[in-house]
């Protein structure tokens, strides 16, 4: 199995979490950044720089300075 | 009679012929008791960013509870690809097949673009998806729709969340009479009593939300929606008398105040 490309490192990072810019520290995963926001990740679709990511991706699809990560959820609607 | 009488969509089985729009209500607390109301088996959401700051607005785990079937919408979207790409993080989020396609780029009057409805229709058909499309109340475009591979049709009675009912009656009749699919009216309800016009119609279904949300009691008007498409769909099912020109007696005409 290929290893993780991230994961291993601390890494700092600004990003733009829906719309807002924000600096990210960790290990550069867009798992931590749902974490980070307080959202059930079963409640929650995202999208990296616009492009939807499987859940399953979270934990190992790696984030780049400047990307921009969009994190969407159902709220009431007719 | 549901028993017998489900609403076919897209090869799933529905007893409940009232779809709830989770919009406009005062709190969640308010949209789930007037979900249970209904009877609903049919909910619609709207994708929208995640808000740390009220994340009770999410409704994933509220509405899981009530054990209703999603049906996300397409709002914010102005053109097919905006429509398309919406379904599948919708579908990517909570694996629910349906999806209610909704176009309207005017905020004025909320009308649906039937062109980029179609396209986004035909593309989202051919997915997989099953696809509720908001439209106008136009016989010619509801076939085309049918033709795409459409699940239902979904034609608005008035603007949405207007309450003027069923303006588009006529063009609702002619729909009925044509469509191989089930009509679902959808936006314009106000009254429990325009819910069982439609469906005396041969409306298959309707969709309910501003007159439920923005009711005084939510819960008490959605039973009321509940009960008007029970009986109005009844009344289809035992077919309405012709309407005739002349009066009819009901009681025999044959004098006997003249008698001795």
């Amino acid at each position: 199995m290929e290893a993780p490309r991230t994961g291993a490192f601390f890494v700092a990072m600004k990003l733009k979490v829906n719309g807002i810019a924000q600096e990210h520290t960790g290990r550069g995963t867009l798992a931590e950044v749902v974490a980070e926001t307080g959202a059930r990740p079963e409640h929650v679709a995202v999208l990296l720089n616009g492009a939807v990511v499987p859940r399953g991706q979270w934990g190992t699809e790696p984030l780049r300075e400047g990307d921009t990560v969009d994190i969407l959820a159902f709220m009431g609607g007719g | 009679m549901s028993e017998t009488d489900p609403l076919r969509l897209g090869g799933h089985e529905f007893a409940s012929r009232l779809i709830l729009g989770t919009g406009k209500f005062s709190s969640v607390e308010v949209m789930a008791r007037a979900v249970e109301a209904s009877g609903t088996q049919l909910v619609t959401v709207a994708l929208r960013r995640f808000n740390r700051e009220r994340p009770e607005d999410d409704l994933c785990g509220p509405l899981a509870k009530l054990k209703v079937t999603l049906v996300p919408n397409t709002s914010g979207a102005r053109t097919a690809a905006e429509a398309v790409k919406a379904a599948r993080i919708a579908r990517e989020l909570c694996g629910s097949p349906f999806v209610k396609v909704e176009i309207h780029p005017n905020p004025h009057h909320l009308l649906p673009d039937p062109i980029e409805t179609y396209e986004a229709c035909k593309i989202l058909a051919k997915d997989g998806f099953v696809v509720l499309p908001y439209m106008p109340a136009d016989p010619v475009l509801a076939k085309r729709l049918e033709d795409v591979g459409c699940a239902a049709v979904m034609p608005l009675g008035s603007a949405i969340g207007t309450g003027h009912g069923l303006a588009t009656l006529e063009m609702l009749r002619l729909m009925v009479e044509d469509s191989g699919v089930p009509v679902i009216v959808d936006a314009g309800l106000r009254s429990p009593s325009e819910a069982a016009a439609a469906m005396e119609l041969g409306c298959d279904a309707v969709l309910v939300n501003s007159a439920i949300a923005a009711a005084g009691y939510p819960a008490a008007m959605a039973g009321a929606f509940a009960a008007a498409v029970g009986a109005g769909r009844a009344a289809w099912l035992a077919g309405l008398m012709a309407r005739g020109d002349a009066a009819s007696a009901t009681s025999p005409l044959t004098s006997f105040l003249d008698c001795a």
